[in-house]
């Protein structure tokens, strides 16, 4: 299919003008509850960008790097210290400078992906999520020397205007969401994908072809965490409205590796599909405990049978659809449309019948 | 060859000079020296195991040789790396195929344009402008590869879900999307029934006929290098037995005991 706008096929557009009325339009108009924003729109939006990030170094450059936590971490004090310090740069400037700060952090733990590869390049990326975590709790500058451990996020401004309400915040997460998937869109299907991903399936000829290991790896590593570093920041200033390290621990840094490969290696919507499963089948498996088991099942149990689903899902997934969640939509699409369309042909056939 | 040749076949544009390299113990090229000519077509033969191979990984920078230089227009070349070669316009396939398995053919091919894509990934997320003329151009050229190779009706297919002939014939496509001036062929017919070799061989010889491209190939099928190659250079245990034209070979005492064996 031919691109009209930008990279984007005309099922593209039609595809983001359905999200963008969803997410713009009827969310905000037929959801009322707060819960809703601050437990599962804002933290989706965060993961996903996140994942994002996740899918461009491991999905798209296949580089097996886990430590996505941590670039959220140094993100989000980035932010903390910008707004903080440098109140003239405002909050979107400040959100920029944060993921660049980040970047920078990911070109430093993306430089052994040079020199190791597979799973011991997983433990040498583990490196900057505890040394991030460890230099903010270390040196009390970061914190701005405050002893409680948590500090409290500064109020959004954006150009003088308060958003404070989780209804505003949800909007300045879709926006900066919106922005940045278009961006990675953009990238993942021009030259730069191309390189990702010639450099993932076979790095000897992507060299032979003249495309430099060192400056498309070090560029993936970066671009990631600079998108996990904008993320790490909406996550601690709309969801969280608090900055402490341990919220950015290993385990977070595993949630987002599972919603990346759930969703399916090397998608962008895969990753808005696989953080959405992640967060709300928790949700889904309390819901359940209440009101179809009405309380019976204790909720430490519940999380527990949480843990193992999700184990037993990354098995089956890794074994049976390695692609994750994005290809399974794709295939039921795929397979609705040929049923539509041999009903289809069947129907005109009997009905050529009957003309007969 | 009786017809006449639009791009003659000039000086020396690839040089070997004394390349030995050996895996720990193993010597898999002694001492080894030739050269390949602008525009032609220069085979390289030999048994199983002769370093035919290991030859082109050493002209590409894939294996550093201990000893010996490789020289690229009368210019010799230090710290030979794949990406080096690349730039300067040298071009290659792979014997057990290197293709970019999940993506189409199409994207392959345009990874071949790599060293004509100019804008950088920043450009490229804005989609500026500039942008989205060289991906034009980029895909223009790409799609002229296509259509040469009569690839078109598969030009979406993820390449890892294309038969063996064909991978091959697109792994080619993607050399030539470079625009490289020299291109290395390893083995680009093996596995291949009469047929497709015999595409094969026609597509080879169509490139260095209408872009003057200059083709160094492998290749085990002593009927097809004969008949499409200018010159043949003849490895055996890592050293050269015979080198010149298709004819001199043949009449080579040395390689008919090597690799033809004694005729009955």
């Amino acid at each position: 299919m031919k691109p009209v706008f930008m990279t984007y096929t005309k099922k593209d557009l039609i595809n983001l003008a359905v999200c963008m009325f969803l997410s713009v339009l009827i969310i905000p108009t037929f959801i009322t509850t707060e819960y809703w924003y601050t437990s599962i729109l804002i933290p989706w939006l965060c993961l996903a960008l996140a994942t994002i990030g996740q899918q461009i170094v491991m999905g798209y450059t296949g580089q097996l790097a886990l430590g996505a936590a941590g670039f959220m971490a140094a993100g989000a004090f980035a932010m903390f210290n910008l707004i903080l310090r440098v109140p003239d740069l405002g909050f979107v400037g400040s959100l920029i400078v944060s993921g660049l700060i980040a970047a920078a952090f990911g070109i430093l733990f993306g430089l052994p992906s040079l020199k190791v590869r597979g799973i011991y390049l997983m433990v040498a990326t583990l490196a900057s999520q505890f040394f991030i975590i460890w230099m903010i709790d270390k040196f009390g500058w970061f914190k701005n020397y405050d002893s409680s451990g948590i500090i409290t996020a500064q109020d959004i401004v954006i150009l003088g205007k308060p958003f404070t309400t989780p209804l505003a915040m949800y909007f300045v997460c879709l926006a900066v969401t919106t922005v940045l998937t278009l961006l990675a869109m953009n990238m993942a299907r021009g030259s730069t994908g191309r390189n990702w991903m010639a450099v993932r399936d076979m790095d000897i000829a992507a060299e032979s072809m003249g495309v430099s290991l060192l400056r498309t790896k070090v560029q993936a590593f970066a671009i990631s965490a600079f998108y996990c570093g904008v993320a790490g920041a909406l996550f601690a200033f709309c969801y969280l409205k608090s900055l402490e390290p341990v919220a950015f621990d290993i385990k977070l840094s595993f949630k987002i590796l599972f919603m990346c490969i759930l969703g399916g290696l090397g998608t962008i919507n895969g990753a808005f599909i696989g953080a959405a499963f992640i967060l709300l089948f928790p949700v889904l498996l309390n819901a359940i405990g209440n009101n179809v088991f009405h309380g019976a099942i204790d909720a430490t149990i519940i999380s527990s049978i949480e843990q193992v689903i999700f184990g037993g899902l990354m098995i089956i997934f890794m074994i049976y659809e390695p692609l994750g969640m994005a290809k399974l939509w794709e295939n039921l699409k795929v397979s609705l449309k040929s049923k539509l369309s041999s009903s289809g042909t069947k129907s005109l056939k009997s009905s050529a019948q009957k003309s007969e | 060859m009786a017809y006449e040749r639009k791009f003659k076949i000039g000086k020396p544009i690839l040089e070997v000079n004394n390349i030995s390299l050996s895996f720990g113990g193993v010597k898999a090229i002694t001492d080894t020296s030739f050269n390949v000519l602008e525009h032609e077509v220069r085979a390289i033969i030999g048994p199983n195991g002769a370093g035919k191979s290991s030859m082109l990984n050493c002209i590409n920078g894939i294996y550093k040789p201990q000893q010996g230089t490789v020289s690229f227009r009368g210019q010799q070349i230090e710290n030979i790396t794949p990406n080096i070669m690349a730039q300067m316009g040298l071009s290659r396939t792979f014997q057990n195929l290197a293709l970019f398995k999940r993506m189409s053919v199409l994207d392959n091919i345009l990874v071949g344009r790599k060293l004509h894509t100019k804008t950088n990934f920043l450009e490229v997320a804005l989609q500026l402008p500039k942008v989205k003329k060289e991906e034009k151009l980029n895909r223009e050229r790409s799609e002229e590869i296509i259509s040469f190779l009569e690839i078109e009706d598969i030009k979406d297919t993820p390449v890892g879900k294309l038969p063996y002939g064909l991978q091959k014939k697109v792994e080619l496509g993607r050399a030539l999307a470079t625009d490289s001036t020299i291109i290395l062929l390893d083995e680009p017919m093996a596995g291949m029934n009469v047929e497709e070799k015999r595409d094969m061989c026609r597509f080879i010889l169509k490139v260095n006929d209408e872009l003057g491209t200059t083709m160094v190939l492998i290749e085990h099928d002593m009927g097809v290098v004969m008949d499409i190659s200018d010159r043949v250079v003849v490895l055996d245990y890592g050293k050269v037995i015979g080198d010149g034209t298709p004819d001199e070979v043949r009449s080579n005492q040395k390689v008919i005991d090597a690799y033809l064996g004694v005729e009955h």
